[in-house]
């Protein structure tokens, strides 16, 4: 209570007037003072209160700075008969040199203020806007127009403790953290962008080259071309260049196939989706393709005749193969490695040929399902022996 | 079991893929065969007629312990099934656990008993069961030394024929060939 000061109700210049309320009784701390049924006036500097008829006629009243204020908070009402509705403002220490006011002093930090005859702003987020724009700051009636008390009341309001206090500095952490990670998106996004870019530049040199192709020699176009392509594929088909879905597809289908055939016949005519899945979007870089845009784009293959297609093993171990590939010739060569090993595991076979374990498993279910291997399960796992079953006398 | 002696392996014995039922048709079909080959032989080099499936890795015939391989009890009751189609075993349980093991079939065994009934000059005389498989006349015929069990079932396959008539008489069994 010992915050406030007796003053002029006229505006000064600048500031504002933000709302005004009657039937105010001012609390200090707990109790109840003689400042009751009086008018309360808002502005971005200042509180102020006068008896009715006061404000207006412009005579003398009280008010109270709004630099002192810390925080404002409703107090939770106890009683329910009570149709008032009371505001705690926390405030900051009295300042030296501060004009008279009506008490000189106070051993509460804090003042309530209690709407008697009901509420019509919304008292509490006004106040803590004109908090937030520190008008006082500009106009210099704050702190810093005093002599010799800025510096000790900022610290003061660093040095807050207490729940308040708390509270202000968690929502002060949420702030920045909410900032720096759009800020971090914003950089995303502009990534995105930068990168589009950079396929469009990639395409107007590997077009300038080709109608330069006199100028420099074979030797230094295919190696700028080969920088250009580690940076990814040069053109990715991607779903926003499409209105069509099955378009779209079938374009996916199309590169798939385009970029595939060469690494699945080195590997031996088949690959496991998951290799696929690598190996093309380690291609695209940044137009990343989904797992299920992936395998639909796969499944058409065999009906476009790219020259490969899906196929899904027994045992659901889904691969890409050669459309000319043929079982019998894997099985051929299957049987013609396990005669000569006398028997082998997945494992071992996936070593001998450099394949993945999971398509040696297939190559030798496919050999027994052919009647050319036959297993023998015991506690070291499975193995596959040529089947003498059928082929050894009995 | 009892002690055993050795017959002649077959090669698929130390072929360890012989130990694992296969899931190719055809090679399953074989491998059965072979199966049941082997065990008919094992039971008659030693003369055996019991099986029990929860004590069969005891015994040399699903365990060959040289390639440390066993054949699973699943196996094993597969191998039975089928010699039961052709009439070469027959479950004596419910729950299919104890086995005979005919390594001649029922019928075989009830021509050979007659037979040799007809050849020794026996019909319409009352012979003891223990005189057909344990006597001094019989020492050189297969059916000798053959499972009680066995012998009876045998004989009632001939009874039904109205070739014999089995008799008891205080702690003895006996028959009369007709």
């Amino acid at each position: 209570m010992d915050r406030f000061e007796y003053t002029d109700p006229r505006s000064a210049h600048n500031e504002e007037f933000l709302m005004r309320e009657n039937g105010v009784r001012i609390y200090d701390g707990d109790s109840k003072t003689t400042f009751e049924g009086g008018e309360i006036v808002v502005s971005n500097t200042r509180i102020l209160w006068g008896r009715p008829g006061d404000i207006p006629r412009g005579q003398a009243c009280i008010c109270l700075p709004l630099f002192y204020i810390i925080y404002v908070e409703e107090e939770q009402r106890t009683f329910s008969f009570s149709s008032s509705r009371k505001f705690v403002l926390h405030l900051s220490e009295p300042r030296q040199g501060k004009p008279q006011g009506p008490v000189q002093w106070s051993q509460f930090s804090f003042i309530k203020l209690s709407f008697k005859e009901g509420l019509h702003n919304d008292f509490q987020s006004i106040l803590q806007n004109a908090l937030m724009t520190r008008a006082w700051e500009r106009l210099n009636l704050g702190p810093t127009s005093v002599t010799a008390a800025p510096s000790q009341s900022m610290a003061d309001r660093k040095w807050r403790s207490g729940i308040v206090g708390i509270e202000r500095k968690i929502e002060e952490k949420q702030k920045a953290t909410d900032e720096s990670i759009s800020l971090a998106f914003q950089d995303l996004s502009r990534l995105m962008n930068m990168a589009k870019d950079m396929v469009a530049l990639s395409r107007g040199i590997s077009s300038k080259i080709r109608e330069k192709q006199g100028d420099i020699t074979e030797d230094e176009t295919v190696r700028f071309k080969s920088y250009l392509l580690s940076l990814g594929i040069d053109d990715p088909v991607t779903r926003g260049a499409f209105s069509n879905q099955n378009e779209y597809f079938n374009s996916l289908s199309r590169q798939l196939a385009q970029i595939l055939e060469e690494p699945v016949k080195e590997v031996g005519g088949m690959m496991s989706m998951a290799d696929v899945y690598c190996r093309v979007n380690r291609a695209r870089g940044l137009e990343l393709l989904s797992p299920e845009d992936l395998m639909t784009a796969c499944r058409l293959m065999s009906s476009l005749q790219l020259g490969l297609c899906l196929r899904t093993f027994d045992s659901g171990a889904t691969v890409l193969q050669l459309s000319d590939h043929n079982d019998t010739i894997i099985v051929e060569s299957t049987a013609g490695t396990l005669e000569e090993h006398r028997s082998l595991s997945a494992t071992e076979l996936a070593k001998i040929l450099g394949i993945s374990v999971l398509l040696a498993k297939e190559r030798l279910l496919t050999t027994e399902k052919q009647g050319r291997a036959c297993r023998d399960e015991s506690l070291e796992g499975v193995r596959f022996y040529p089947n003498l079953f059928l082929t050894k006398e009995v | 079991m009892m002690s055993v002696s050795d017959i002649e392996w077959p090669w698929q014995y130390s072929f360890p893929p012989f130990f694992t039922i296969q899931p190719h048709a055809e090679t399953k079909a074989r491998q059965l065969q072979a199966w049941r080959t082997l065990v008919l032989n094992y039971y008659k080099a030693n003369k055996l007629s019991l099986l029990d499936i929860r004590e069969a890795h005891q015994s040399s015939l699903f365990n060959n312990s040289t390639i440390d391989r066993k054949l699973p009890q699943e196996g094993i009751l597969l191998v039975l099934d089928d010699l039961q189609k052709t009439g070469n075993a027959e479950p004596l349980d419910k729950s299919r656990n104890r086995w005979l093991i005919y390594w001649h079939t029922l019928e075989e065994w009830a021509a050979l008993i007659y037979n040799w009934a007809q050849a020794s000059g026996s019909l319409n005389n009352v012979c003891t069961f223990f005189e057909l498989v344990a006597g001094d006349d019989t020492s050189d015929q297969d059916f000798y030394g053959l499972d009680q069990e066995v012998l009876l079932r045998a004989l009632q396959v001939l009874e039904s024929q109205k070739k014999a008539e089995i008799i008891t008489f205080d702690d003895n069994q006996g028959v009369k060939f007709f």
